[in-house]
């Protein structure tokens, strides 16, 4: 098998025997990404010299018999939303095009300590807004199993590399799926941990109290190894929990015994597609050979789960954005511009007499954060702005946040519930395989209800995990959704494991030219 | 409610409070029912007719600065007069990625204060983003506490030992953390558009006390100040300084006319920009005379037309209130929970424990004074107002002499001019309290007179000797009781016809003795030659 088809897993084993060496893995991912990121756009930045440079160290290293770390020689991708020292960081928006910020990410840190070899930073929707990659400020990243279609997001760049074989891992992030959705239409495993379970320090905002740092990788086991080095408490994160890292790497190739499987009949409703939904249930009855259990389980409040996801999910992106005004870092408009604009406006409406314009003219910092932003930001992100703006503001604040919140209680005691008598809920990650791109560009709704299945989890901070489960009659991968109670990722990613000793669709890699 | 007060009506000062004004007037209204006399001051402009009265409504919102060590949510130092931005760090100057931690320290300093200030502590507290564009609010939003602060409920009592007002409760709706924001310079002159942002501030912990308007004068705003400020200094969580920014304070202020009509409010005004708390004072007391003409003028009331809540800021060279460019709608935070941060919970052991650990406070300490070395309210007061260090010096030196009052007499006048001459504090009072009171040991066994104890100790002062080697280097004896009286003898064998006199019943005529007995040994105390002369007077002539 080549280089760039083994997991990491098996790649590691080579590497710890002297079979391979971190440089020929780092040089396979390189010439992958050289012969086809130009169609994929996975990646937004690779950075091939500091990669080999890196490898060639570790190589070095192992050779002279020092202890290494665990993913010592491994190539890892990193979505480009989590911050690298002295690197653009981009978060594929126009507002940080130059930001290059003066720290790294915790999980950068980790990764670096851990001995990865970090290959660049991959494509997403602008600050990680959407589920298909084309809001990203740079070109969508595309599906590599069909190139005219969207690989999902908005960790599409992530789950495209991976499944492109142009690395055997990356790191993502998960706000309402992002994670989960695009490792499902790209046929990748894909891990949102419980929040709290991974440092969000250095990971870009886009929703404080959602956002959570993920792996995505060929398979569980890969995926366990990953998330192995990403979680633990951090002390530069109030939110993340200091509660023991279970040893996922041992762990994950223990089958569960007496294992049972939950399904939701709402889960199974309009908007379904029939191959989906098939694909889910011959899914389900993969565990039943494998000994599961299944049984019905009801999350009655799963309906409002994207109506709550899309009043909390923008207001607190309406806050964290607020940061980038452009008086300190990040795009600023053209000021000369700017102010020539603003004199003729003045000179005009003086001339005009128009008094009440004239009050009601921009003074010229106002200008500037207008003008800044209108051409920093992209339409998906203005929107959201708008929308958590809108819902913050004095008056409707009760009847949007407040009520959300309520809501998204009643969501998580749904789950917990639930999780009384099933250890994991199984269902389909996104209503359909991958969707043309530019087919629903025009339609923000029914983009937002892709994340149907999936805002849930984030809403209840539970673990979530897509596994490839099948393909459409058009090839298109097709992803199942397994969520797991708080800090259950190690069931999670057993139960994944599991299925994918019995099935090989984690195994299938896109025909590409 | 203090209607019928003993302010004067117009300028509202107290009506002994007549420095500038030479005569009050004392008048009855034509009503019927009043009872009570109201008060102007004579020498104002008789055209300003008294035709209602009024109340000032005052309520005062404090910024105090926490004495840490770095600021509320990163380690970033909270020192004062770093060059500009160099006291930054990712955090506090907004970059994404960046998350907050709160600074234990400011939590607990900030919950020492608000137990000082009998506020009730909920067990549950939490962050909020109060949000506004700035550019010296990098973030876009100010971390801080909206709905469930830290405290709420307290009390600060005051009180005027010069008898303006009688002692009352000021009520504390809420005492809440945040953090600061940056600082704007902006370019003086016209059309430069040149704005300069310093961010060292950015992310200093606050506690902003918010007070019920409970203040009914500008003489009482300024208590109010002096003893938060107290309080503050004694719990040592602030350095109070208003210059550095370390205490800010923003005024509400209206007036409640009583009118035939019912009593009518005036638009509130929020008063900025006050840099010391006697500035506070008088910009109040100008915007309370302000507020009325305007309303006289226009009629104007809190709610109607022309009624919204404004800001005015202070200015001092001009000594008047100017308003404040404000948008015409009232600004929207946008307030909601901060899900960076987690929220803070306070047991009640913990409460108990603060309570505890506070040490005495400047109220309790003045009674104690009060009761414990007889000293009259208005000394105590004194004494306490200038801090603990005056206060240990002044039981050190009342202890060692036995005498509270003579002590406190001494640290008023004497030790405390010193300190105000040389400008040092007490820690660097070159005369220890141990030493003093050997002076006032002297002073009160009749050994020397005050006024020869205040050239000792201005001798101590300034040679840093003890008290005896001061009296003898001034050529300071003590009098030998049998030399005194061997003294006096022969003056009164001199001096016949004072004795005549006395005899006489003339007690006062011993003064000529008392003058030659100085001049033959200044030493000599005066009172003693006194008495040993009428004593033999009695006993032998």
């Amino acid at each position: 098998m080549s280089l760039i088809d083994q997991t990491a897993t098996e790649l590691l084993a080579g590497l710890g025997s002297g079979e391979i060496t971190s440089v020929a893995v780092t040089q396979a991912c390189l010439d992958q990404i050289e012969r086809h990121d130009k169609n994929v756009r996975a990646f937004l930045r690779v950075d091939a010299q500091a990669a080999l440079e890196r490898a060639e160290q570790i190589d070095r290293r192992r050779k002279e018999g020092r202890t290494l770390g665990r993913l010592a020689g491994l190539p890892v991708a990193l979505k480009d939303v989590l911050c690298t020292r002295g690197e653009p960081t981009t978060c594929a928006s126009r507002m940080l095009e130059d930001f290059r910020p003066p720290y790294d990410a915790t999980v950068v840190t980790r990764l670096r300590a851990a001995d990865a070899v970090l290959l660049g930073k991959t494509n997403m929707d602008e600050f990680a807004m959407g589920g298909s990659n084309e809001n990203s400020a740079f070109g969508p990243a595309h599906n590599p199993w069909d190139l005219t279609r969207i690989p999902g997001g908005s960790s599409g760049g992530a789950a495209a590399s991976v499944a492109a074989r142009m690395t055997p891992l990356a790191v993502g992030s998960d706000t309402g799926g992002s994670i989960r959705e695009p490792a499902a239409l790209c046929g990748v495993t894909g891990l949102k941990p419980t929040y709290g379970r991974v440092s969000r320090y250095g990971l870009v905002a886009f929703a404080s109290s959602l956002d959570q740092i993920g792996p995505l990788a060929q398979t569980a086991e890969d995926a366990a190894l990953l998330l192995q080095v990403l979680a633990g408490h951090d002390p530069l994160d109030s939110t993340s929990v200091d509660r023991p890292v279970p040893d996922y790497c041992e762990t994950v190739r223990r089958p569960l015994e007496g294992l049972r499987i939950g399904l939701v009949p709402e889960y199974f409703g309009e908007g379904l597609d029939a191959e989906v939904e098939a694909a889910v249930r011959q899914a389900v009855r993969v565990y039943e050979s494998l000994g599961a259990t299944v049984k019905e389980v009801s999350l009655p409040h799963s309906k409002y789960a994207v109506a709550t996801y899309y009043i909390i999910a923008p207001c607190e992106a309406s806050s964290n954005l607020a940061r980038y005004d452009s008086a300190h870092y990040g795009y600023r408009t053209d000021q000369k511009r700017m102010t020539a604009e603003l004199q003729a406006q003045r000179k005009q409406l003086e001339e005009a007499g128009d008094q009440a314009a004239l009050d009601d003219l921009d003074n010229p910092l106002i200008r500037m954060y207008r003008r800044s932003r209108a051409e920093g930001f992209g339409a998906e992100v203005k929107r959201r702005i708008m929308l958590g703006t809108y819902a913050l503001s004095a008056g409707y604040y009760d009847a949007y946040y407040l009520k959300a919140l309520k809501v998204r209680r009643l969501i998580r005691r749904d789950f917990d519930r639930a999780f009384q008598d099933v250890d994991l809920i199984a269902g389909p990650v996104a209503p359909t395989p991958a969707f043309p791109i530019g087919e629903k560009v025009d339609d923000p709704l029914s983009m937002y209800l892709f994340d149907l299945y999936t805002a849930s989890t984030n809403l209840a901070g539970i673990a979530g995990i897509s596994v490839p489960c099948g393909f459409s009659r058009g090839g298109l991968p097709i992803g199942l959704h397994l969520q797991g109670p708080t800090f259950a990722e190690e069931i999670v990613l057993r139960g994944a494991h599991m299925f994918q000793q019995a099935t090989d669709w984690h195994r299938k890699s896109p025909p590409l030219h | 409610m203090v209607r019928r007060s003993n302010l004067c009506q117009i300028c509202r000062f107290h009506r002994f409070q007549w420095a500038r004004h030479t005569v009050v007037l004392k008048y009855w209204l034509a009503r019927w029912w009043d009872t009570r006399p109201l008060y102007i001051h004579f020498s104002l402009p008789p055209q300003i007719a008294v035709s209602e009265s009024y109340i000032v409504v005052i309520g005062l919102e404090v910024h105090v600065q926490l004495d840490t060590r770095s600021k509320m949510f990163c380690g970033c130092s909270t020192e004062f007069g770093a060059p500009p931005n160099t006291q930054t760090c990712p955090l506090c100057i907004g970059m994404p990625g960046t998350l907050p931690v709160m600074n234990r320290r400011a939590f607990d300093l900030a919950l020492k204060t608000a137990v000082a200030l009998n506020c009730e502590i909920p067990r549950y507290t939490k962050w909020d983003r109060k949000q506004y564009y700035y550019p010296d609010l990098p973030k876009g939003y100010q971390i801080s506490q909206f709905d469930l602060p830290m405290s709420r409920n307290g009390y600060l009592p005051i009180s005027d030992t010069k008898g303006q007002f009688s002692p009352k409760r000021i009520g504390i709706i809420r005492a809440h953390l945040e953090e600061d924001a940056g600082k704007s310079m902006h370019d003086e002159a016209a059309g430069k558009a040149d704005s300069r942002i310093d961010l060292n501030r950015c992310g200093t912990p606050l506690l902003e006390i918010v007070s019920e308007p409970d203040m009914r004068s500008p003489a009482e705003a300024k208590a109010y100040l002096t003893e938060l400020k107290l309080l503050l200094n004694y719990l040592g969580v602030s350095d109070c300084n208003m210059q550095e920014g370390s205490l800010r304070v923003d005024a509400n202020i209206n007036l409640h006319i009583d009118t035939p009509e019912g009593t009518l409010a005036t638009p509130i005004v929020e008063v900025k920009n006050m840099n010391s708390f006697r500035a506070v004072e008088r910009a109040l007391t100008y915007e309370a005379q302000r507020q009325y003409e305007v309303w006289k003028e226009t009629g104007r009331v809190l709610g109607g037309p022309g009624g919204h809540k404004t800001t005015r800021g202070w200015d001092e060279d001009a000594q008047i209130t100017r308003e404040q460019r404000t948008k015409e709608e009232s600004s929207d935070y946008r307030y909601f929970p901060d899900p960076d941060l987690v929220p803070v919970t306070t047991t009640e052991e913990e409460v108990q424990r603060v309570r505890e650990s506070l040490g005495e406070l400047p109220a309790a300490l003045r009674v104690r004074l009060e009761q414990t070395y007889g000293i009259a309210p208005y000394d105590s007061d004194v004494l306490v107002n200038q801090g603990r260090p005056l206060v240990d010096y002044y039981v050190e030196l009342a202890e060692a002499c036995g005498d509270g009052r003579l002590a406190g007499n001494w640290v008023q006048q004497d030790v405390l001019r010193t300190l105000n001459e040389r400008q040092i504090a007490i820690a660097a009072f070159p005369v220890s309290a141990g030493a003093l009171a050997e002076l006032l040991k002297m002073v009160q066994a009749g050994k020397i007179t005050t006024s020869r104890g205040r050239e000792v100790l201005a001798e101590m002062l300034a040679s840093g000797t003890p008290a005896a080697e001061a009296m003898k280097a001034l050529g300071i004896e003590e009098v030998d009781e049998s030399a005194l009286e061997d003294l006096c003898r022969k003056l009164l064998q001199a001096n016949p016809e004072v004795v005549a006199e006395v005899k006489e019943g003339k007690t006062k005529a011993i003064g000529a003795l008392i003058g030659q007995a100085k001049k033959r040994n200044p030493n000599v105390n005066p009172g003693r030659v006194r008495e040993i002369c009428l004593h033999w007077i009695e006993k032998a002539y």
